[in-house]
This record gives structure tokens, C-alpha cells and sequence, in this order.
């Protein structure tokens, strides 16, 4: 979690310096939700979302170094400069992106849990939206295909009660987004997704209902972005002091270390993580600077795959 | 001591003005601190702190207006550090504003040459194979045979759509499939297209070879999103880890008296996408040949089919392997004095046109294009330099269509062969209405391409 707060506090950095372009949305305050769930999964388990995704990245273990770097639109990138924040992948981690259209990754990710159905693997996959997405109408599409196929799909919406400049209560009709699914009888839970272990439980039953073959499943995962929507969002359809409450009441990071502590963790381990990670992430951060931008060829790369087999 | 900079809060932004410090001189800043407000022509935003220490200076005052982008505008010191003389801080060089100031620099010149070199498209040396021994076959066999065929080459092939198991398909392509190969490879969905899509990509993604059947291509544009946004440009935007082997397939343009949202050619609108392949099949064997190579693709590929031609008959290789390359166009009929260019259904609307001219004297070359995207231009351009006329013909409305793009790219390439300007023979730019009558007048007949030609010959 804190590796993530400190990367997307550095990656807003280094967009206000000029270094990182187009939209940047940071994952700042839900960082509970993606650890939580990741905790939860197996190896071969897929992992796809929209475009706030940095955080998921991370996550599935993808190195900070080349997503900073991709942030930067430099050759080392997850994308190899040609995607951006939005657009990153990582087929080693099974990190099926990073994608830009809200809605899209809800149903590609009914698609990796179709391909694991279709395997007879024991694998599952996990497709988080935001709330905002979740009026979708492929989503709902999703969710028929999934129940009536009985897919292996986690369904994670994480309601951090804005998409972009709307408030939740003035987008959707639904007063409880974990029952999204109830007309395919998917089962849902409301979650606390600023508590990193309440999450970590609610993704393990999740996780197990669909690893054995009983169908999709839903989870709302209750959480808040202290950020503005992307960083050109002056935010102003919330109040200062509704921030304020969740930072300092509810913060996921606070919580965790206070746990952390009362567990009888000292002090210093903690310090040296905190340390540790600051490290990291002020060298993913040279690293985007210092790296070189994409080669002017790369332009014509990756369009189409050569034929293996004409 | 850390500086603090003028943060850019959008991708245009380069100035704003500095409204408000709401932390003063002394202060203790947390990251995530709201440390002061600015303001530019769209919104004020608040300046988070994202280091910490003590607000040690304050380098531009409240009220400054147009302070650059990256200007220093405090400095936070550690606990217990002095506050120091602050050095200028190195920026980071824009190459846009590099080539504001005029003046390319050698790495510039070499990129701008790089760029505009578009992989190069000449025409095919070798001649076709010949496959041997042939039966009549309908274009709906064919089809049957070739998705058949890859389906027990391949156990990652499998079929998807609406109707396409028990009801043995809409146009019955998919007849006799489900009884060999099982509801497993063979999956009827809901009337969901959006949604089947994306799950079809999503499955070609994670590497299954699905084949998507659109009852018709008019159905598709409910989908267009997932095949374009996510289909096509996810290769590139992952810079190269995530191929979608995916074959979008279904009957395309007018069928016959279903007006206008059931007769629409989406050739140019898919034609028009880097990422995509894009096949037209004419002859059972294109349908045969250019299927199983598209299925085989790794890339994705929309195939579109025509109803009318379903039940046509052709002959058609009966070898095991046949197989036709994609990105090659065919030569139906030779002829001196004017190329005719068609594809899909309008390839026999051509060859009907070449059989009056004849009559008359006039040998037109006819070539069916057979694949759109990668397109065989080479064989066009060697046909023209021999009859030195063009005439393209397709269902299809013409503004931007694919005979705007074939006529442009002859122009480009063979402007001095050229006795004549190119002719165009297209659908009339009317949504294709219902009568009986007025569906006939709207698509191309062949008198229509006999009168284009006589025209210019």
C-alpha cells in the first residue's frame, strides 16, 4: 500500500513537472482494495482494469521502474512509451491492462474468465471497474454471460463515490452496487474497502466461490480517492472537509500501520519499509527521467504480429 | 531543502497564477498538505505538498500572475536545515518548444524520416498456387468447411454468436458444426453483442482462437468499440505483449429488401484501421481459402461476408492445405483496355459489366480485391500501367469510400499512365430504401460500370 501512495505521490510530482502528459489518474486513498484482493489470488489468475491503474499494476508485482517509465513515454516502458498511464500490460504478470474506454474491462475480463472456463483451468479472473463504469451497459451484458456460463470472474467495482465530477447518488438508480447482480443471482457484499484485511477476506471467499465453479461474484468495494478525478480536476463538487474526514479518519495506511504496531511490530521495521520504499520509488523516478524516449522506428512496431503459420 | 515547483495541472497548461499560500513561513507541510491555491484560465486547483519539512521560503508572492510552469516557488527545509541559497532548477527540455524555437536538430531530422517511412507495398512476384482438382461449392459450404477444417487443427478455435449451435446459424454457415465439435467450441450467446465482443477479445487475449459470428455486420456497430478500441489497438498500446487472434465474421452490405439498418457496407469504415486485417472473399473458394488463413492469423481480422452470395456456387479446391494468402488480390479476367476493381459481391457485378464490353469490344482487366487492409495496390498499379483506365466499383456509398482510396493511391503511384481520370461506381449516398424499385436504383448494376467505362474508353 504505501508503495503505491509513494509512487502515484511521485508520479503526480513528476506530471507537475511537465515529465508525465495527457491524463493521470491517481490511486491515492483506494490502495486497500487493490493489495487486499491481490493477497487473494493464485498464480495464473488474471488481473484487468480501467484507467486508474497504477495501482493494480504494482500490485500483480509490476516493476516501478517501467511504469514510471511508460508514465514518462520512455522506451523502457511497460508499453514501450506507446500507452501511457492508461494503457500498460503485463502478459508475465497477467496484468491484462490498463485500459482507456470506461466499461471495456469488464467485458475483455468476462473474456479471461471465459478462456480458464474453456481450459478447465482452476484459474479466476478479476475485473475491476469504478462505480461510474458499472452503469455500463455491457457490464450488465457481462454479468449475464458470466452467471449464465458459470465464468471464474471477480467482479470489482470500486466505489470511490465520484466518477469524475458525479456523485454516485446522482449516476445510478442502485443504492447498493453490490447488488448489480441480483437479476443473474450473482452473489455480492459491500465491503470496507478502506480496511486492507476486511477486503483481503471478502476477495478470499470471493476468490474460492468462483475457483470452484459456482459462477461469478460481486464485490462492492466501499472506498475514496483523495486525488482529484485525473490531475486537471480542481474538484470541486466535494467539500474540503469531506476529504479531510477520510484522510485523517479512514486512511488505509494509517490503519494498517497502527494494526501493525498493536500487533507488536516495532517501530523501526516499519521505518526501514518506509524507507525501503522511498528508495524504490525515487529510483523508478530517475529512472523514467533519465531513460531515453522511444525510438522514432518504434512508430511502426507492433501494429500487426508476422504470420507464423501463413 | 527541497524546492517546491509551479506545478502543471493539465497537459496544455505552461502559466498560471499563484492566488493563495495557505501555509506560511515556519509552517510544518505533510505530503499530501494543501501548501497553496492557483489559478489558470480554467479552474483554480490546489498545490499539494509531496515531500516534507518545514516551509522554509517563499519564493513568489500571493497574487503573482503568469508564473511558468516549473518556476521554484518555496523551499521546504528538514528539520534542523538551514535554509540555503536555492539554485535554479534544471528543466526539462520540451522538444515541442525545441522546435518552437526554430531549427531541427540531426536526431529531429532523422526521426521525421523515420516516421514518414510507411512500410513499402509492392506487388506480388509469384505467381498463385495452383491447387489442383476442384468441386462445385456454395459460398456457405465453404465458409462451413473452412471454420470445420481449422476447428480440428486447432483445439484454441472455437466458434461464438447468436444462434450459430442448435440453430445451426441465422444463414445456416455454421450447419452440422455443433454436432462435431460440442456446445464447448461451438457457444450460442444472447442477443448481446457489446458484451460477447469484448468477452470474444478478452478470450483471444488470453490466447483461445475465438471466431465471432455476427448474425449481420449492422449488428457489429453495437460492438464496433471492442473491435476497434480494444481489438485492434491493443497490440500497439501494450507495445506488443498482448495480440488478439480473433476472426470477426457475418454477412455484410445489402441483402435484399431489408432497408436501410440491415444493408450497410462497413468495408471502408474497418478498411480505414491501422491493427485490423480486413478480408472480402468473392468465390467460395476466396471464402474457403481466406477464411482459414484469417482464422490461423494472429492478428485480429474482420471478415465480411455477403447473404446474396451464400448461396452461390463456385469451384472450389478440394486439396486438404488450400489455403489463400491474405493481402492478395486476384485477377479474374485480363484485359487491355480499362482494370476494373471490385470486391465482394460487386466482383461478379464487374465480371457481368466485362462480358457487355466485350460485346462491344472494350477487354476490361476485372481484379477482385479480396483482402482490404492489407491492400494489394501493387496489382492494381501493374494492371492500370497496362490499360492505363480505372474504374472502381463497390455497394457501399462513395464519400471515403475504399474506390476513393484505390483512386487516390493509382493517382499517387501511376499518375503517368493515366489517359483518364478514374471513375468511381458506388451505392447511391442514400440509406438504402426499402421499394422494391428504389433498392435497384440505389446499388450497382452492371450497366452502371458498362457506362463508367464507356465514359473513359
Amino acid at each position: 500500500m504505501l508503495r503505491i501512495r509513494r509512487f502515484e505521490e511521485k508520479a503526480g510530482q513528476l506530471y507537475g513537472m511537465g515529465l508525465v502528459g495527457g491524463f493521470c489518474h491517481l490511486y491515492i486513498g483506494q490502495e486497500a482494495v487493490v493489495v487486499g484482493v491481490q493477497l487473494a489470488l493464485a498464480p495464473g489468475d488474471q488481473v484487468i482494469t480501467s484507467y486508474r491503474d497504477h495501482g493494480h499494476m504494482l500490485a500483480t508485482g509490476m516493476a516501478p521502474r517501467g511504469v514510471m517509465a511508460e508514465l514518462t513515454g520512455r522506451a523502457p516502458g511497460y508499453s514501450r512509451g506507446k500507452g501511457g498511464s492508461m494503457h500498460m500490460f503485463s502478459r508475465e504478470k497477467n496484468f491484462f491492462g490498463g485500459h482507456g474506454i470506461v466499461g471495456a474491462q469488464v467485458s475483455i475480463g468476462t473474456g479471461l474468465a471465459f478462456s480458464n472456463h474453456y481450459r478447465g483451468s482452476a484459474n479466476v479472473a478479476v475485473a475491476y471497474m469504478g462505480e461510474g463504469a458499472s452503469n455500463q451497459g455491457q457490464v450488465f451484458e457481462s454479468f449475464n454471460l458470466a452467471a449464465l456460463m458459470k465464468l471464474p470472474c471477480v467482479y470489482v467495482i470500486e466505489n470511490n463515490r465520484y466518477g469524475m465530477g458525479t456523485s454516485v447518488e446522482r449516476a445510478s438508480a442502485s443504492r447498493n452496487l453490490s447488488q448489480n447482480g441480483a437479476p443473474w443471482c450473482i452473489p455480492g457484499v459491500q465491503v470496507d474497502g478502506m480496511d486492507v484485511l476486511a477486503v483481503h477476506a471478502a476477495a478470499q471467499a470471493a476468490v474460492a466461490h468462483c475457483r470452484d465453479g459456482n459462477g461469478p461474484y460481486l464485490l462492492e468495494m466501499k472506498t475514496y480517492r483523495y486525488r482529484g478525478h485525473s490531475m486537471s480536476d480542481p474538484a470541486k463538487y466535494r467539500t474540503r472537509e469531506e476529504v479531510s474526514e477520510m484522510r485523517e479518519h479512514h486512511d488505509p495506511i494509517t490503519a494498517a500501520r497502527a494494526e501493525l504496531l498493536r500487533l507488536g511490530v516495532p517501530e523501526a521495521e516499519l521505518k526501514s519499509v518506509e524507507d525501503e520504499v522511498k528508495t524504490l520509488i525515487n529510483d523508478a523516478a530517475d529512472f523514467a527521467q533519465t531513460s531515453p524516449e522511444p525510438d522514432a522506428a518504434e512508430l511502426w512496431t507492433d501494429i500487426l504480429l508476422e504470420n507464423a503459420h501463413p | 531543502m527541497t524546492q517546491v515547483l509551479m506545478p502543471a495541472l493539465s497537459p496544455t497548461m505552461t502559466e498560471g497564477k499563484l492566488a493563495r499560500w495557505l501555509k506560511k513561513i515556519g509552517d510544518d507541510v505533510h505530503a499530501g498538505d494543501v501548501i497553496a491555491e492557483i489559478e489558470t484560465d480554467k479552474a483554480t486547483m490546489e498545490v499539494e505538498a509531496v515531500d516534507e519539512g518545514k516551509l522554509s521560503e517563499i519564493l513568489v508572492g500571493e497574487g503573482t500572475d503568469g508564473v511558468a510552469v516549473n518556476t521554484p516557488i518555496a523551499v521546504l527545509s528538514a528539520e534542523g536545515e538551514a535554509p540555503a541559497a536555492t539554485p535554479a532548477p534544471a528543466l526539462p527540455k520540451s522538444r515541442a518548444g525545441s522546435e518552437e524555437a526554430g531549427g531541427e536538430d540531426e536526431r529531429q531530422v532523422a526521426d521525421r524520416a523515420a516516421a514518414v517511412r510507411a512500410p513499402a507495398t509492392v506487388a506480388a512476384t509469384t505467381p498463385e498456387k495452383v491447387w489442383g482438382a476442384t468441386k462445385p461449392t456454395t459460398v456457405r459450404e465453404a465458409l462451413r468447411d473452412a471454420m470445420a477444417a481449422e476447428m480440428r487443427a486447432d483445439a484454441d478455435v472455437f466458434l461464438m454468436g447468436e444462434e450459430v449451435a442448435q440453430y445451426q446459424g441465422a444463414y445456416k454457415i455454421s450447419q452440422g458444426l455443433l454436432e462435431e465439435f460440442g456446445p464447448r467450441r461451438v457457444v450460442d450467446t444472447p442477443i448481446t453483442e457489446h458484451g460477447f465482443t469484448g468477452m470474444a477479445v478478452g478470450a483471444a487475449m488470453a490466447g483461445l482462437r475465438p471466431i465471432v459470428e455476427f448474425m449481420t455486420f449492422n449488428f457489429a456497430m453495437q460492438a464496433i468499440d471492442q473491435i476497434i478500441n480494444s481489438a485492434a489497438k491493443t497490440l500497439y498500446m501494450s507495445g506488443g505483449q498482448m495480440g488478439c487472434p480473433i476472426v470477426f465474421r457475418g454477412p455484410n452490405g445489402a441483402a435484399s429488401r431489408v432497408a436501410a439498418q440491415h444493408s450497410q457496407d462497413y468495408a471502408s469504415w474497418y478498411a480505414h484501421c491501422p491493427g485490423l486485417k480486413v478480408v472480402a472473399p468473392y468465390s467460395s473458394a476466396d471464402a474457403k481459402g481466406l477464411l482459414r488463413a484469417a482464422i490461423r492469423d494472429p492478428n485480429p481480422v474482420v471478415f465480411l461476408e455477403n447473404e446474396i452470395l451464400y448461396g452461390q456456387t463456385f469451384d472450389c479446391p478440394t486439396a486438404e492445405d488450400f489455403l489463400l494468402p491474405i493481402g492478395r488480390a486476384r485477377i479474374e479476367r485480363p484485359g487491355q483496355h480499362v482494370t476494373i476493381v471490385a470486391y465482394s459481391i460487386m466482383v461478379g457485378v464487374a465480371l457481368k459489366a466485362a462480358e457487355t464490353l466485350a460485346a462491344q469490344g472494350v477487354q476490361a482487366e476485372v481484379i477482385n480485391l479480396r483482402t482490404l487492409r492489407p491492400l494489394d495496390i501493387g496489382t492494381v498499379v501493374e494492371s492500370v500501367k497496362r490499360t492505363s483506365r480505372l474504374v472502381t466499383v463497390e455497394e457501399g456509398w462513395p464519400y471515403a469510400g475504399i474506390g476513393s482510396e484505390i483512386a487516390m493511391q493509382v493517382i499517387e503511384q501511376a499518375f503517368d499512365w493515366l489517359d483518364a481520370p478514374p471513375v468511381r461506381v458506388a451505392g447511391l449516398d442514400v440509406p438504402l430504401p426499402y421499394a422494391a424499385n428504389l433498392e435497384k436504383l440505389a446499388l450497382p448494376q452492371p450497366g452502371w460500370v458498362v457506362d463508367a467505362v464507356r465514359k473513359i474508353v
